[in-house]
């Protein structure tokens, strides 16, 4: 897939990326409410994919059918090159793990009971914890900085602690496709950096490829390879941040006049709202100001 | 911090056995509190076999237990308070793992089948058989009981479905449909003649007097069946704990294993409630107990069984020898340690507004 640059040249496409998962002509639909029709996508493998676009445009939608938690009721996702619904639960879960927005838990469980239950899919009734088990439910302790709270109960830690372990969860699973839900939400600045650093470290050091939700268009722009930008349930706009993300593209996602410049640390592009008004003098001239 | 971590990272973080390619998780805690419930158990149940009309001395009660005992020590124990015992404690364990059941999966202590009208329904159908088939045997009116129990449950389901199962609204139509059930019953009992009514109320309590071998098998049976069951979908429920969309990422189909959990845990409350009556507040207690006293995270089946089972034949203990020769129905002790605690539970639930 090519895309325009701004200046108006093409882009030279590299070959076609090998991909492992993806929708082709999908229809997704609650009850008889359709939110999503026609939509095709392939998500590239190794790479950190992000799924922007405004409320209720069906990226949500769109990542809980690429988790299977969702029928298309005409399409199909494709899962290494099977529809998705017709293996196994536990196949799937197998290759491919997802932090939800939201997740219950037992009230008092320990964190690494808790993250230990991300193994799930490769137990069995007598393989109730192997060294691979083992293994991997300490990396994911490491990799997240949350081994130091492995016998704490999870009530007691911080918004921040909590989704690194949810994520450590997650990551004990150990899959080559990891989709996440807005895992920033509910996370103060810092907090969210660090859960973007450990995915994009996670990217980087397990060639992990991830997919996942995010409300904040410059975070994508940041920690994302590649961007999918979503409007009423179609794809806007698809390919890497520097070649997708324009003004104009953000007019028309989001309804917000802005300009696009050169993230001066990160290279990236930097969506910058324009003000509405010129700034008032006075508070009271502002509603003055504002109705004309 | 640092010092914690060291030795985080010096131990395993779960311990198991392993054996080729198979591993069991060890859980010490979990197995010394059970060896001491299963002795506490033995321990409360020869002092039940032993008290009565005609005291049987504890030595007497073991000799007899292990099949050396004189005739008359044989017939008192062996006839009249052994199966008594033991209807008890298997009434009390089945209770008690349906309780944890249904608390694990509705993610709230008042998920429980005595709370959300299950255990009504079970009575329904049992008080059903006993009014309409003539001197209904016991396998008459367990059959009852299990279908009362399983239409009632898919009742309940049914009103409370609303694109999947939320914990709160099963338990408020639980608890509808639980009332709806026992003016039923309270009506078939108007009908009925009075012997039938009498035998019906008794019952309706949560009864363990005159207890036989007939009331051991049916749930002895059961037990065997499903506690095996039970154990085995444990590891399920503890994913579906957390929420549904984490436990279809993680491998569970949830529709199916959901719906076999919830058969398996209709079966047990319904075969314990042909057998002993609907014995009041025991799912309730019991699971929140075991789960406390082993600090297990989410459901534990066995200890919930034993913690189950040593609840009723304490309360039946107790309903026997407080006003003795008078013999209260063991429902009424479990109701008078059930329903401070679901008071208990309803405020709490009320203030941090989990409900």
């Amino acid at each position: 897939m090519s895309a325009m640059t701004i200046d108006g040249t093409e882009h030279i496409p590299d070959l076609e990326p090998e991909s492992r998962l993806g929708a082709e002509n999908v229809r997704l639909a609650y009850d008889s409410h359709v939110v999503v029709d026609g939509l095709s996508l392939s998500i590239p493998d190794g790479k950190v994919t992000a799924i922007v676009g405004a409320n209720a445009c069906g990226k949500s939608t769109l990542l809980r059918a690429l988790a299977r938690l969702l029928r298309p009721t005409s399409g199909r996702v494709v899962l290494d090159g099977v529809d998705i619904h017709q293996m196994k639960t536990r196949e799937v879960a197998r290759r491919l793990g997802l932090l939800p927005q939201t997740s219950t838990c037992p009230p008092g469980i320990r964190v690494a009971d808790l993250v230990a239950r991300g193994r799930s899919p490769h137990q069995r009734l007598l393989q109730q914890w192997s060294p691979a088990d083992e293994k991997s439910v300490r990396e994911a302790l490491i990799a997240t900085a949350t081994l130091d709270l492995a016998d704490r109960p999870i009530d007691e830690l911080s918004g921040g602690q909590r989704q690194r372990v949810w994520i450590a969860m997650a990551l004990a699973q150990a899959t080559p496709l990891l989709l996440l839900d807005e895992p920033t939400t509910f996370l103060d600045i810092a907090h969210q950096m660090d859960v973007l650093d450990l995915i994009v470290d996670l990217n980087n050091q397990r060639g992990t490829t991830v997919v996942m939700v995010l409300h904040d268009l410059n975070q994508a722009c940041r920690y994302a390879d590649h961007i999918v930008a979503m409007r009423g349930g179609s794809i806007v706009a698809n390919g890497e941040p520097r070649d997708v993300i324009t003004a104009e593209l953000v007019e028309e996602v989001f309804g917000l006049a802005c300009i696009v410049i050169t993230d001066p640390l990160a290279g990236t592009p930097l969506v910058v709202p324009r003000v509405r008004r010129e700034a008032a003098p006075r508070a009271p001239l502002m509603f003055a100001e504002s109705a004309i | 911090m640092i010092a914690a971590s060291a030795a985080i990272a010096g131990r395993p973080l779960a311990r198991a056995v392993r054996w080729r390619g198979l591993s069991v998780r060890l859980d010490s805690r979990g197995a010394i509190g059970s060896l001491v419930l299963a002795v506490l158990l033995l321990v409360v149940g020869c002092w039940s076999i032993s008290v009565g009309d005609f005291p049987v001395p504890i030595g007497d009660v073991i000799r007899t237990l292990l099949g050396r005992g004189t005739s008359s020590s044989e017939f008192i124990v062996g006839t009249l308070r052994l199966p008594r015992v033991l209807t008890g404690a298997m009434v009390g364990a089945s209770f008690g793992v349906s309780g944890a059941i249904f608390q694990s999966l509705a993610k709230n202590p008042l998920g429980s089948p005595d709370v959300i009208g299950f255990t009504f329904g079970s009575a329904l159908g049992a008080v059903l058989v006993i009014v309409i088939v003539d001197g209904a045997g016991s396998l008459a009116v367990s059959t009852g009981a299990v279908v009362g129990g399983m239409a009632t449950a898919l009742v309940v389901f049914v009103c409370a479905w609303r694109r999947g199962v939320q914990a709160h609204r099963l338990v408020l139509v639980g608890i509808g449909v639980g009332y709806a059930v026992a003016a039923l019953t309270d009506y078939l009992l108007t009908r009925a003649n009075i012997s039938d009514a009498q035998r019906a109320t008794v019952w309706l309590t949560g009864s363990l007097n005159g207890r036989s071998w007939e009331h051991v098998r049916p749930v002895g049976a059961g037990l065997l069946v499903l506690m095996p069951l039970a154990m085995w979908m444990g590891r399920s429920l503890r994913v579906l704990e957390l929420g549904d969309d984490t436990a279809a990422a993680l491998g569970i189909r949830l529709g199916r294993t959901r719906l076999a959990i919830v058969v398996v845990g209709v079966l047990l409350a319904a075969l314990a409630t042909a057998s002993a009556g609907p014995i009041a507040f025991v799912a309730l207690m019991a699971p929140p107990i075991a789960r406390r006293l082993m600090h297990a995270p989410g459901i534990t089946i066995v200890p919930t069984a034993l913690v189950g089972a040593l609840l009723t034949v304490s309360a039946d203990l107790m309903a026997r020898r407080l006003l003795a020769p008078l013999e209260l129905p063991v429902g009424i002790f479990t109701a008078v340690l059930g329903a401070p605690y679901l008071l208990w539970l309803l405020t709490r639930e009320a203030r941090t507004g989990e409900l």
